[in-house]
């Protein structure tokens, strides 16, 4: 998890480059285009702004890191080709502090002082709850790559749109009938004490129970813990499958601690890849997952079938084969996560391109042009897959990936069907005013 | 788990994180019963032992005893040079003013949280152990390296121990605490002696992250936990009184390590509040402390 080359300084860096690609880029095709194609009152170089909402510092700053780098690789790419609707794509970057109330703040900030067409990128669930609501005040679409059922839920409104990534309820309902019958039915779960954890508590509790398993154990952690040994001994001695997912700066802890306690004499374990993200499975101690089984939204290491898609997207935002950063090998990314930006930004595009959106006023149509959308093809804009997209609940579902460790790295050993996760709408979105 | 072997690995968590605490409060309090500060930025003096120690460890490369051994002499000299230069600069400024210090320890708090984050960065950081075995207990595994934090800040105690009150220096720092006044009239530098506390006690809390970074990790945001707990074992303890402390860190941390384990971390949490609330009204100064003006 090194991180020497990407403190602030740079950030701050990237972001004018960021701009200056942009503008660049915008300035070339303006040039080369006819100004009859743009009849609107806005300048051929007046970029579209997108609030990127990230978690630059806070417990949530390893996925920050990625998610920021991953928008700025698609934004790169889709101002290379044109920008959207002939326009620069730029991106206004906030930092959130991981925070619920700092992330109320940005989208403030975007809205009033920034002036942004939409914004976007948010993750850890707790913030997003605490920002969606100010974004419906404002009727600023905010479209956010973070997992949790909330936005499926119907409890946030109109302008909040999950469209680049799976899920949780999805993820977890798709991989409970693998779980059962590959590995056991005694589950003990260990999961993160807020609405992202609730969560996976209360959809695999349901998923595994549907699969005539049972839950033994739920164990639930606060996110900021710093030590974990003292919540393992409440593991079931019965337990057939350990379920772990863990977030925050002590996972690393997690999982070595989760070794010493078990040494070689362990259940199977199935752990989302949360528990890992952003740490090198080659780290010391770590050699007891060996054989222990992680879901992947989107597989870390190279698999011997990787599309062409994948190789494309890799290199776009700088990650090699075995998922670390291409200048440090120490720097492992957010793999399975941070690919939501990089889709989302594309989706963005493709609703503003449909609705010929031209600025802040046509925010209303940017939100129905996004729930016109039925199916994301898998391609060069959406390397994970083909995902579907329900307007009534503004969330996608796609393909979800189980992984075992073997050799210190993940081999993909099942791929579900996106109908694996489907469930019920039960929330209507679009029959909320705009 | 059965109740024997679960008391077991509760009592064995309380202990390091009492061995630890033991460190992290006595500094705090050695800062408080010397100069009379209520240093809230020492939980930043233990974040930045821990950032420091992998910052040694990571330049240092090859066997990570190596590196470890560094950081261990290295981080509590730097974070106390650190500190020192934190009391010159500001802390004698504002003249030890209680209510004034208490401001400015809480400026030095964010100042040394934020140059952390702009500098280290917002990841967290993990140091290699200087050796790795895992003992096997029939029920449940442990890290060695835990058990021998414990015996590691035993040692760490002693010699400060040793400092306090068999040594020369020590002599003048007690009697700077017993009385100022007088101390100074006897021709001892009142002065450099404040710095030296403040330094002494910042290197302690950073000695106390040094040992245990290996089985945590460094990251920017450490010091909240490590100063509540040191607040929670001073005031307990009683102000000012070393003895007090390290009872108060043992009742603590062992309490808090048993509870966590057969209840909740959050409740231990709860309790040892508790705990402070109830002394402050019954026995304000604290189990061993003595009362204003006795």
């Amino acid at each position: 998890m090194s991180n020497r080359n990407h403190k602030p300084g740079p950030n701050a860096g990237r972001r004018k480059t960021l701009r200056t690609l942009g503008a660049a880029a915008g300035a070339g095709v303006a040039a080369s285009l006819s100004p009859t194609l743009f009849p609107r009152a806005y300048a051929q170089s007046d970029p579209i702004r997108v609030g990127a909402q990230f978690h630059r510092t806070g417990i949530g700053a390893s996925y920050g890191r990625w998610y920021e780098r991953t928008a700025a690789a698609a934004a790169k790419l889709i101002n290379e080709e044109g920008g959207i609707n002939g326009r620069p794509l730029e991106l206004v970057v906030e930092d959130d502090g991981t925070d619920p109330k700092r992330g109320a703040e940005a989208v403030e900030k975007f809205a009033t002082q920034h002036n942004v067409d939409v914004a976007y990128g948010t993750l850890f669930s707790h913030v997003v709850n605490g920002s969606a609501p100010r974004a419906g005040e404002l009727k600023l679409p905010y479209i956010v790559v973070s997992e949790g059922y909330h936005v499926a839920s119907g409890q946030l409104n109109r302008y909040v749109f999950q469209p680049g990534i799976t899920d949780v309820r999805a993820q977890v309902s798709s991989m409970a009938p693998w779980v059962a019958s590959n590995l056991g039915k005694k589950v003990t779960m260990i999961f993160p004490d807020y609405a992202f954890g609730h969560d996976h508590r209360d959809y695999f509790s349901q998923a595994i129970a549907a699969q005539g398993g049972e839950i033994l154990e739920l164990i639930a952690i606060p996110p900021t813990e710093a030590s974990f040994t003292r919540y393992l001994p409440r593991i079931a001695r019965d337990t057939e499958v350990l379920y772990h997912v863990m977030v925050g700066p002590g996972v690393l802890t997690f999982v070595k601690e989760l070794g010493q306690h078990f040494g070689s004499n362990r259940p199977e374990i199935f752990g989302f890849i949360d528990s890992l993200e952003a740490v090198d499975l080659k780290t010391p101690q770590l050699e007891f997952l060996e054989g222990t089984y992680f879901w992947e939204g989107y597989p870390r290491y190279a698999q011997p079938d990787q599309t062409e898609h994948d190789r494309f997207y890799r290199a776009a935002v700088g990650v090699d084969d075995n998922g670390a950063s291409l200048g440090d090998p120490k720097d492992i990314s957010t793999y399975a996560h941070m690919f939501g930006c990089w889709e989302t930004l594309f989706i963005i595009k493709r609703a503003m391109e449909a609705c010929d959106y031209a600025g802040p006023a046509d925010r209303g149509r940017f939100v129905e042009a996004m729930e016109a959308m039925e199916t994301f093809e898998e391609g060069r804009n959406h390397p994970q897959g083909r995902k579907v997209f329900d307007a009534r609940i503004h969330q996608c579902f796609g393909h979800q990936f189980i992984s075992k460790v073997e050799g210190g790295r993940l081999n993909v050993v099942h791929r579900t069907a996106i109908e694996d996760g489907r469930y019920e709408a039960e929330a209507d979105y679009t029959a909320m005013p705009l | 788990m059965d109740f024997g072997p679960f008391f077991l690995l509760a009592t064995l968590e309380g202990l390091v994180q009492a061995a630890v605490l033991c460190l992290t409060a006595l500094g705090l309090s050695l800062v408080f019963g010397v100069m009379r500060v209520v240093n809230v930025a020492h939980g930043e003096f233990f974040m930045l032992g821990a950032v420091l120690a992998w910052w040694v460890a990571d330049l240092t490369g090859g066997h990570p005893a190596l590196g470890f051994s560094l950081a261990l002499v290295l981080a509590p000299l730097l974070v106390g040079a650190i500190a020192w230069a934190g009391e010159r600069l500001v802390l004698k400024r504002v003249s030890y003013d209680p209510e004034a210090t208490i401001v400015a320890t809480i400026g030095m708090l964010y100042i040394l949280q934020q140059t952390t984050l702009l500098t280290f960065g917002p990841d967290a950081r993990a140091v290699d152990p200087p050796f790795y075995f895992r003992v096997e207990f029939p029920w449940f595994g442990y890290s060695g390296y835990k058990l021998c934090i414990i015996a590691a800040a035993g040692a760490l105690l002693l010699a400060t121990w040793y400092l306090l009150a068999r040594t020369r220096l020590g002599l003048v720092m007690r009697a700077t605490r017993f009385d100022r006044e007088t101390a100074e009239n006897f021709g001892i530098a009142v002065d450099r002696v404040y710095a030296l506390v403040f330094a002494l006690g910042a290197a302690l809390a950073a000695a106390g992250a040094v040992l245990v970074v290996p089985v945590r990790q460094a990251h920017y945001l450490m010091g909240g936990d490590p100063l509540l707990l040191s607040f929670i074992v001073v005031i307990i303890g009683g102000l000012g009184s070393l003895r007090g402390t390290l009872v108060a860190a043992l009742l603590i941390g062992l309490s808090d390590g048993i509870i966590s384990v057969f209840f909740s971390p959050t409740l231990a949490k709860m309790i040892s509040t508790l705990a402070v609330a109830l002394v402050l009204v019954f026995r304000p100064q604290g189990l061993f402390g003595v009362r204003a003006g006795a």
